[in-house]
């Protein structure tokens, strides 16, 4: 890539001063509006959150080893599998990639020296550990038990748990996503490099750009609906209960005009990073590379329009079930789209097993499945039949973890030696990956085929025929675990003890890469300059 | 008794069996559904593990440049997966509007969902919680209502599943097609005790349940009792026949349009006739005063549809007399 860039002086072996090292105080860190330290932030806070509801989740398969409820009460198992929902889906999933990556990555690889508004971006994330804590304390001083839909007239009338507060850290770590997709738009917008044009964006950079866009417009609706509920609970004002002349239906239509496209917040980002990936370890461009990006933006603007799905037998009207059912399955033809172009990346290129590698294929298996699961729900008659199962709940794990938290990991492992200068050790890096992979299909699986024997989701007491495919689940759930556990332990290695990794150590194109290891604290010594495509890598046909 | 069906599923019919009028057509768009994935997945696993081996670092495979134009697969893959995928839009939406309209003859049975439990009531007075005994072949209509949060009726043996709202009347359907005991699931998260809030249908030959309507002869049917609600609630004072003109008559009203207050014409559907009980002021007839009171609260879910099955007898030309052999 012929970039006029920072001097190819590789600076992270000998000189010191970096992002990180340039100041240890505690100060420096919680005032800091560093885009790279903001990440580092999220990284630790979201690994934190994701413990606790991982930790609840280890609970709820454990419960579900028997089918009487013997290790947790009811009201004890219905707050575990609340708290899973809220903290993976609003202090995991959402912020994962583009707070943590996102934040990290994206100056660097447009050539900016951070974000658009860098103390707004600070901001986010107390915005965002000020919702986390509330929820934290909601859950810590007795819980809530309305799953992490919160339906009315349940959330808003009869349940007795701290759903208010509960909800009140919900609306708050919202502002802290408006502001963050707000500040991504505008620095895509404003700070990219002098020649970096829109078509000559990496695809992670795309795919940031359209999950800001749906951060920024479907987020404000979720604030709206939570404000409605408490209305409701506080004032008495009808909106949702039947009673008071509410209509509780209305209350699902707005809960998933955000949180339908809220699914494609959580897997975009997981598609930039895999379209990264896949690119520099077959060094060859992403195929089709236009209609790559414009997929990207397609799933997000069509994310809008399918929201009624998940009320196929909700009793809206049964004209709407079919014209939501039609627009699903065309939100479908883009991601599949995508996976066709990945696919046909690898052919003819020139591909490396590495780590990051893995966990791109790992997505790519575990998307196809949940994508195509996709179109089962999509049905309507089908629908009828899964919908509250088993099959759901396998179905949105592996897009949400089989997708997106693959590809997270990936991520993490790709830009680890840039985030940290150092390089792990990559067969046990290898290891976990692949136990990532086996233990998650072990866990999710069998509840395809639960699912469809008609097991309900939110059962911990259920009819005996289902034991034998729920221990199975629950012995993956910890292979799981394990694979999850490993990292923290050789990434936490290597930040002290990992070989140098040097400025670019995988010999990927993208300006990040043009940056010491780790970079200095305003990333480029002179704004670089572009006069290539992305991806551009040798010719291999030579 | 016939044998169950033989199906593709049999297998895990065990388990899920397969024993509803719609059963054998949910079936097939799900198998094919999962045909389709199948195949799907293992032309991607082969390309990609083929690409692999081939194309890993340093393999001497040749790696000229594509002939073809790129935008030749990709339109190809576009206009592939959109033809399929609409497809099986048509096939699912078909199957779910033939779930959505009521055969004509169906037996009608009223669900009233409440934490925790489903309390079902017959059209001739017998009540079962938890239970529900219905005749084989015969389509029944469930009119459904809840007396507090959202639940769902769901019988997987009969791919059958049907959120029951608050507010509102909802209706599906089924025809079992195997005797047999089947389970009810509570499908929409309601509360402590939503994993307990289950039951059975128990599906039986005619003579079967010729036996067991039998054993509980006697009991009131939902008109009768409504018609009895219809005076007990002070109802009767102003809509019966030589009451003052303060309200209208409701002879023939179900299923009719009627004019509002405000100009417009509704059908008096089942949440018009609900909405009329318990938010009177919501449509007033036009000519009429609103003065009826609101029973939201004073009339249970239960009354609420006793009272709907008395209305709609009043369709009739007949209707029954109020004076004739009330309880």
């Amino acid at each position: 890539m012929k970039i006029d860039a920072f001097s190819s002086r590789d600076v992270s072996a000998d000189t010191p001063v970096n992002y990180f090292t340039r100041d240890y105080s505690l100060r420096s860190w919680l005032f800091t509006r560093d885009h790279k330290r903001i990440g580092l932030l999220y990284l630790i806070s979201i690994t934190f959150f994701f413990s606790i509801a991982a930790i609840a989740a280890a609970l709820m398969r454990w419960e579900l080893l028997t089918p009487q409820g013997d290790l947790v009460v009811s009201d004890i198992y219905n707050r575990l599998f609340t708290l899973h929902g809220v903290l993976m889906v609003w202090f995991f999933l959402i912020p994962s990639i583009p707070a943590v990556l996102g934040n990290f990555i994206l100056p660097l690889m447009i050539g900016a020296r951070d974000v658009a508004f860098p103390r707004l971006n600070l901001a986010s994330w107390y915005l965002f550990m000020t919702g986390g804590l509330l929820v934290l304390y909601a859950i810590l001083i007795g819980g809530v038990d309305t799953g992490w839909t919160f339906y009315t007239p349940y959330s808003s009338v009869y349940s007795n748990g701290h759903v208010m507060l509960m909800a009140s850290g919900v609306f708050i770590a919202g502002f802290s996503s408006i502001a963050t997709g707000l500040n991504f738009i505008v620095t895509l917008h404003k700070l990219r490099a002098p020649g970096l044009t829109w078509f000559r964006l990496p695809l992670f950079a795309w795919s940031i750009y359209a999950t800001s866009l749906i951060l920024v417009l479907a987020t404000p609706v979720l604030a709206i609906t939570l404000l409605l509920i408490m209305l409701e609970r506080f004032l008495g004002v009808g909106v949702f209960d039947p009673k008071l002349g509410g209509d509780p239906l209305l209350f699902q239509h707005l809960f998933w005009f955000y949180s339908h496209p809220a699914v494609y917040i959580m897997i975009l980002p997981g598609m930039g990073v895999v379209s990264e990936i896949i690119a520099c370890f077959s060094r060859k461009r992403i195929f089709g590379y236009r209609i790559a990006a414009i997929a990207i933006l397609a799933i997000a603007a069509l994310g809008f329009l399918v929201w009624g799905h998940h009320m196929f037998v909700s009793s809206q009207s049964v004209y709407a079930g079919v014209v939501f059912s039609l627009l699903s399955f065309l939100v479908s033809v883009p991601s599949a789209i995508k996976v066709f172009n990945w696919v046909a990346t690898l052919h003819r290129a020139s591909i490396r097993f590495d780590t990051p590698f893995l966990y791109a294929l790992g997505f790519l298996a575990l998307f196809t499945v949940g994508g195509l699961t996709g179109l089962f729900l999509a049905t309507l008659a089908v629908d009828v039949h899964l919908h509250d199962t088993y099959f759901v709940i396998a179905h949105f794990h592996y897009i949400m973890v089989g997708g997106m938290v693959m590809a997270y990991m990936g991520g993490i492992h790709y830009w680890w030696p840039k985030i940290s200068g150092r390089l792990y050790h990559e067969w046990l890096a290898r290891i976990s990956a692949v136990t990532i992979f086996i233990g998650f299909n072990l866990t999710f699986f069998p509840q395809f085929i639960l699912g469809y024997l008609g097991m309900p989701r939110r059962f911990h007491i259920y009819p005996p025929e289902f034991q034998t495919l729920n221990i199975v689940s629950t012995s993956g759930a910890v292979v799981l675990a394990i694979g999850y556990t490993l990292p923290l332990f050789y990434l936490g290695w290597s930040l002290f003890f990992g070989p140098r990794a040097g400025s670019n150590p995988w010999d990927a194109t993208g300006l990040e890469w043009t940056t010491p290891s780790p970079p200095a604290e305003h990333n480029f010594e002179r704004t670089p300059v572009v006069t290539q495509e992305a991806y551009d890598y040798p010719d291999l046909s030579l | 008794m016939t044998p169950a069906s033989p199906s593709v599923f049999a297998l895990i019919d065990g388990v899920l069996p397969s024993a509803s009028r719609i059963s054998p057509a949910v079936n097939a768009v799900f198998l094919a559904l999962l045909l389709t994935s199948a195949a799907l997945v293992a032309a991607l696993t082969i390309a990609i593990v083929y690409f692999l081996i081939r194309y890993r670092r340093g393999s001497p495979a040749p790696r000229p440049r594509l002939k073809i134009a790129i935008w030749k697969f990709e339109a190809t893959w576009i206009v592939g997966t959109t033809v399929v995928f609409l497809g099986f839009f048509f096939w699912g939406a078909r199957i779910y509007l033939r779930m959505a309209k009521v055969p004509a003859g169906a037996m009608e049975i009223a669900v009233i969902g409440r934490q925790w439990m489903w309390d079902i009531r017959h059209q001739d007075g017998r009540r079962e919680l938890a239970e529900l005994h219905v005749p084989v072949n015969q389509p029944i209509a469930l009119r459904m209502t809840s007396e507090d949060v959202i639940h769902s009726f769901a019988v997987p043996a009969f791919r059958l599943k049907q959120d029951v709202v608050p507010g509102k009347t909802v209706l599906a359907w089924f025809e079992a097609t195997v005797p047999g005991s089947y389970p009810i699931f509570c499908d929409q998260y309601c509360g402590t005790k939503h994993a307990e809030m289950g039951g059975r249908v128990i599906v039986q030959t005619p003579e079967d349940y010729a036996a067991w309507l039998a054993t509980g002869a006697g009991a009131d049917s939902a008109e009768t009792r409504g018609r009895a609600l219809f005076v007990r609630y002070g109802c009767a004072g102003c809509h019966a026949g030589n009451s003052s003109v303060r309200a209208p008559r409701l002879e023939g009203l179900a299923g009719r349009d009627v004019p509002v207050e405000d100009g417009k014409i509704v059908t008096a559907d089942d949440a018009y006739l609900r909405d009329s009980i318990l938010l009177p002021n919501k449509h007033v007839t036009a000519g009429y005063a609103a003065v009826m009171p609101s029973y939201q609260g004073v009339i249970p879910e239960g009354d609420v549809l006793d009272l709907l099955a008395y209305l709609k007898s009043l369709a009739s030309e007949n209707p029954p007399a109020l004076n004739s052999s009330a309880p």
